[in-house]
């Protein structure tokens, strides 16, 4: 076995704690309390470490990051080492002083969650009361400061009738990109998903609004459009390959080369607290276990799209069909791509509300 | 609310603070790192990019590239003010501060 070439990108999620209770959270549903946090010593440690493997990009996330009082010393200890480094936060009680600090300590970028185009959507969805007054604020303060933003729209059934207004939104908060992120159903979206997926004419609307609007407003608002995965054709390339550019370092410490890879039952994950990161990149059988194309399905494997998608996602193949090296069910030529449409198109004609919100 | 920067042969490009053209010395490459991408560009485009300072126009900088490459500036001209144009729509250059 050849050793893999080095890892480009960081997904730090370094606390679960977050203001906002979202109910289509990515996190586990199993969320680890404070005292399971890393110290800051034991974070530079291990961020030097990953800069030392080839890191070139960290993304600096949580729950929400910037309740850890220490952040911007791990900032500055990336920025010391030319690691590019994204803030992904959701806005609330920032003053511009610590955004300011931030950027001193060498900040580069940050992306910032909205959760609706309008305040009471923002609020349903966070469960904070002023969330959204809040949030606006924070982007003020973000381009004040001279940092780039990005605003992300995690997009579902609730909010995807403020599609065009998102893009208003972004334009008039000066930001630089706009993500359109259909939402991700692993933890706690997995759980709320019923209560969530959008119906297919809305999906279809929306990526109508966005094609039209990337072509208006070329350079002059960068779009990253997260496709529907429940109503595609092909699955994304999720995390650019299993264990290929990126991998994600949770708030114990605990490597995985997915975000949701911890509810594929089976597989063990190594601790960069206690294991050096580079043993682990390059000898952890987790990581070895979905990398490159040995362990495709034929389906996967005799397909020119390999190269491009990897097989989609191993988590999702997991959850929906029971197995992680099956074909990613987001994929027309899955044998349990209908069972995905399927539990999309039922729950958005029963249209459920009843929301598990994310808490500890 | 941003504006697009238009590309024209008086415009001075500069890569803006937030995207940063680094070598890496793992790699023994180049690379560009902007908001949530990594590109690699390639010999041709580094040329290119290393021009862009905020100090030269494009017109200079077609000149200088046409000299290094023994080419015509006719050659070349279209070529590097597309590459650029497409740059500035990926909002991955700007007019000098």
């Amino acid at each position: 076995m050849t050793a893999p070439g080095p890892p480009i990108g960081i997904l730090a999620e370094l606390t679960h704690r977050c203001p906002l209770q979202c109910p289509y959270c990515s996190n586990p549903v199993e969320l680890l309390k404070a005292n399971r946090e890393l110290s800051t010593e034991t974070w530079i440690d291990i961020l030097n470490q990953a800069a030392d493997l080839g890191v070139l990009q960290v993304h600096l996330s949580g729950g929400e990051p910037t309740l850890r009082q220490d952040l911007e010393q791990l900032v500055s200890a990336l920025s010391s080492r030319s690691v590019y480094t994204n803030l992904i936060t959701a806005g609330i009680n920032l003053s511009k002083a610590r955004i300011q600090a931030l950027k001193d300590a060498g900040l580069d970028h940050v992306q910032l969650s909205i959760q609706g185009a309008t305040p009471e959507v923002t609020e349903l969805i966070g469960k904070h009361k002023k969330g959204f007054a809040q949030k606006m604020q924070t982007a003020e303060h973000v381009r004040a400061c001279g940092l780039p933003l990005t605003v992300n729209a995690p997009i579902h059934r609730h909010n995807i009738h403020q599609v065009a207004d998102f893009i208003e939104l972004a334009l008039a908060l000066d930001a630089d990109r706009l993500e359109i992120a259909n939402v991700q159903y692993y933890g706690w979206a997995y759980l709320n998903r019923a209560a969530l997926l959008p119906a297919l004419e809305d999906v279809e609307r929306q990526v109508e609004i966005v094609e039209k609007a990337r072509d208006r407003l070329k350079g002059i608002l960068n779009f990253d459009f997260v496709t529907p995965d429940y109503y595609a054709d092909y699955p994304k390339p999720c995390m650019g390959g299993w264990a290929k550019d990126a991998f994600v370092i949770v708030p114990d410490g605990t490597v995985l080369p997915c975000h949701a890879a911890q509810t594929i039952s089976g597989l063990s994950f190594e601790n960069a607290a206690e294991t050096p990161l580079t043993e682990i990149w390059e000898t952890s059988p987790t990581f070895e276990k979905y990398r490159g194309f040995d362990w495709m399905s034929e389906t996967c494997k005799s397909c020119p799209r390999k190269e491009l998608d990897h097989g989609g996602c191993r988590c999702q193949a997991f959850a929906v069909t029971g197995d992680a090296a099956e074909t990613d069910p987001a994929c027309i030529l899955s044998p349990h791509h209908d069972k995905l449409r399927n539990v999309a198109v039922t729950a958005s004609a029963e249209a459920p509300d009843d929301f598990s919100y994310r808490r500890l | 609310m941003q504006s697009r920067y238009h590309i024209d042969p008086d415009a001075r490009p500069a890569l803006p603070p937030h995207v940063r053209l680094q070598f890496d010395g793992l790699r023994q490459k180049w690379v560009v790192l902007a908001p949530e991408r990594v590109l690699w560009p390639d010999d041709v485009s580094l040329d290119i990019l290393k021009l862009c300072d905020g100090t030269l126009t494009i017109d200079q900088i077609v000149e200088r590239l046409a000299k290094d490459y023994g080419a015509d500036r006719s050659q070349i001209s279209t070529d590097v003010l597309e590459f650029l144009q497409d740059w500035a729509d990926r909002r991955l250059l700007a007019g000098a501060a």
